[in-house]
């Protein structure tokens, strides 16, 4: 630890939070559109359909079945031979808003299961349709059950996010990278990254233990 | 059909990588686990601290400080050798944390009642402890090596010749976009099928043998 690592440090820090905020539109546009898909896919699997049923569970064994890697190339170097072209940053938020549907729609199915089948049956015994019975009783309640997995996950989706440095997303590695690239400190500068990324994850995960155990009073 | 043979080229390393990394993760996790659950108080935190930055830093992260930054001048390694090395350190820190979940399901009286039938604390470990600990802890570690089956893939950054790497490589040199990565996305769900069902049958047997 000497002072030309620090002043590295310091000057490198800019383009790194560069990065970062790129990293953090990623997280956050995968989970604005994977969550509502995976909310979708709970409901599809607990209906009572059996065909829509089997085939959302099919949809979502494959779709948790496949590596986030995986799914990202596929997007970004498969489909433009199927005729879909995305630049990187929408292949990246493609690809992970997948991901996080499938993983989601588990979670979210567990919460929805968590409310009482007494109260369905009193909504329906109200006179609830069953479309009403769940807007109104069940998604509100389950969804607030499932929050602290939810931002166990969403945490996870920002670790992931470094893999579409694969796919050339200025992202927090790929900035890292290419200063390393450029400088030949590799080492220094990945360090760099790394504690940027302790940085967003622990207190992020200190939040998430701090509110299960909040609203596990409650419940 | 030949993209297919090219995909299942990969196979071996990435069995490989994840076996080899489990395996060390599986070891090292032990006096990771232990040292959290220590009486010495700065052991707990320093343990605490390990296995924190271990699962913080993304994997890929992880594989190109050991790679590019490391390999750069303080250690060698081939791109396997950083490969095992980086993803067995990062198992060894969420393995340490499932163990710690199954030493911490085993009731206290467990030890109580071992140590007034005279058992010193490391017997009481080896044969009355850990022996239950290791029954609550299996579905978690299996549920954690199918992830690592899949997280192993991004070896293939770093140069491993695995099923991504060999899928990524195929579909480049034949221009054919969309077929190599869906068979390489077929392989891996082929593959942790079987670890599945190794997982719930074990589960079970060991459920069926302590089951009262």
């Amino acid at each position: 630890m000497n002072d030309s690592l620090l002043s590295s440090w310091v000057e490198w820090t800019p383009a790194l939070l560069d990065g970062l905020w790129t990293s953090l539109q990623l997280t956050g546009g995968s989970l604005a559109i994977g969550i509502p898909g995976g909310l979708l896919l709970a409901l599809l699997m607990s209906g009572r359909s059996r065909v829509v049923k089997a085939v959302a569970i099919v949809l979502v064994e494959i779709g948790r079945g496949m590596p986030a890697l995986v799914v990202l190339q596929l997007v970004y170097f498969g489909l433009p031979s199927a005729g879909l072209t995305f630049g990187p940053f929408l292949a990246a938020t493609a690809a992970l808003a997948l991901t996080t549907a499938a993983y989601t729609s588990e979670i979210l199915r567990a919460g929805l299961q968590a409310v009482p089948a007494g109260e369905v049956e009193a909504a329906a015994a109200l006179g609830m349709s069953h479309r009403d019975s769940l807007r109104y009783v069940v998604i509100p309640q389950g969804v607030r059950v499932a929050i602290p997995a939810l931002l166990g996950f969403s945490i996870q989706i920002f670790q992931a996010t470094s893999l579409t440095f694969t796919i050339a997303v200025p992202e927090l590695l790929g900035q890292a990278y290419s200063i390393g690239a450029a400088t030949f400190r590799y080492l220094d500068v990945l360090v760099l990254a790394g504690l940027v990324y302790l940085a967003v994850v622990l207190p992020a995960g200190s939040i998430t233990r701090l509110l299960e155990r909040r609203m596990g009073r409650h419940l | 059909m030949s993209h297919l043979h090219a995909v299942l080229l990969g196979v071996p390393w990435t069995l490989a990588v994840m076996l080899a990394a489990l395996a060390i993760g599986a070891v090292l996790a032990v006096p990771l686990a232990a040292a959290r659950r220590s009486r010495v108080a700065p052991l707990r935190w320093a343990a605490r601290l390990a296995i924190d930055v271990l699962r913080g830093i993304p994997p890929i992260v992880w594989l190109f400080i050991i790679f590019f930054g490391l390999g750069d001048k303080v250690l060698r390694l081939g791109p396997f050798q950083a490969a095992v090395l980086g993803l067995g350190l990062i198992s060894a820190g969420y393995l340490a944390e499932i163990y710690r979940g199954g030493l911490t399901a085993v009731h206290k009286g467990q030890w109580e009642a071992a140590s007034a039938l005279g058992m010193g604390r490391a017997d009481a470990m080896t044969r009355v402890i850990g022996p239950q600990a290791f029954r609550v802890a299996l579905p978690g570690a299996t549920t954690y090596a199918i992830g690592l089956l899949k997280d192993s893939s991004v070896v293939s950054t770093i140069g491993v010749t695995d099923i991504m790497a060999r899928a990524s490589q195929d579909a480049r040199s034949t221009s054919s976009g969309l077929t190599p990565f869906l068979l390489a996305a077929l392989v891996y769900i082929v593959l942790s099928g079987p670890l599945a069902w190794l997982s719930r049958t074990m589960d079970a047997k060991l459920r069926a043998r302590v089951a009262r």
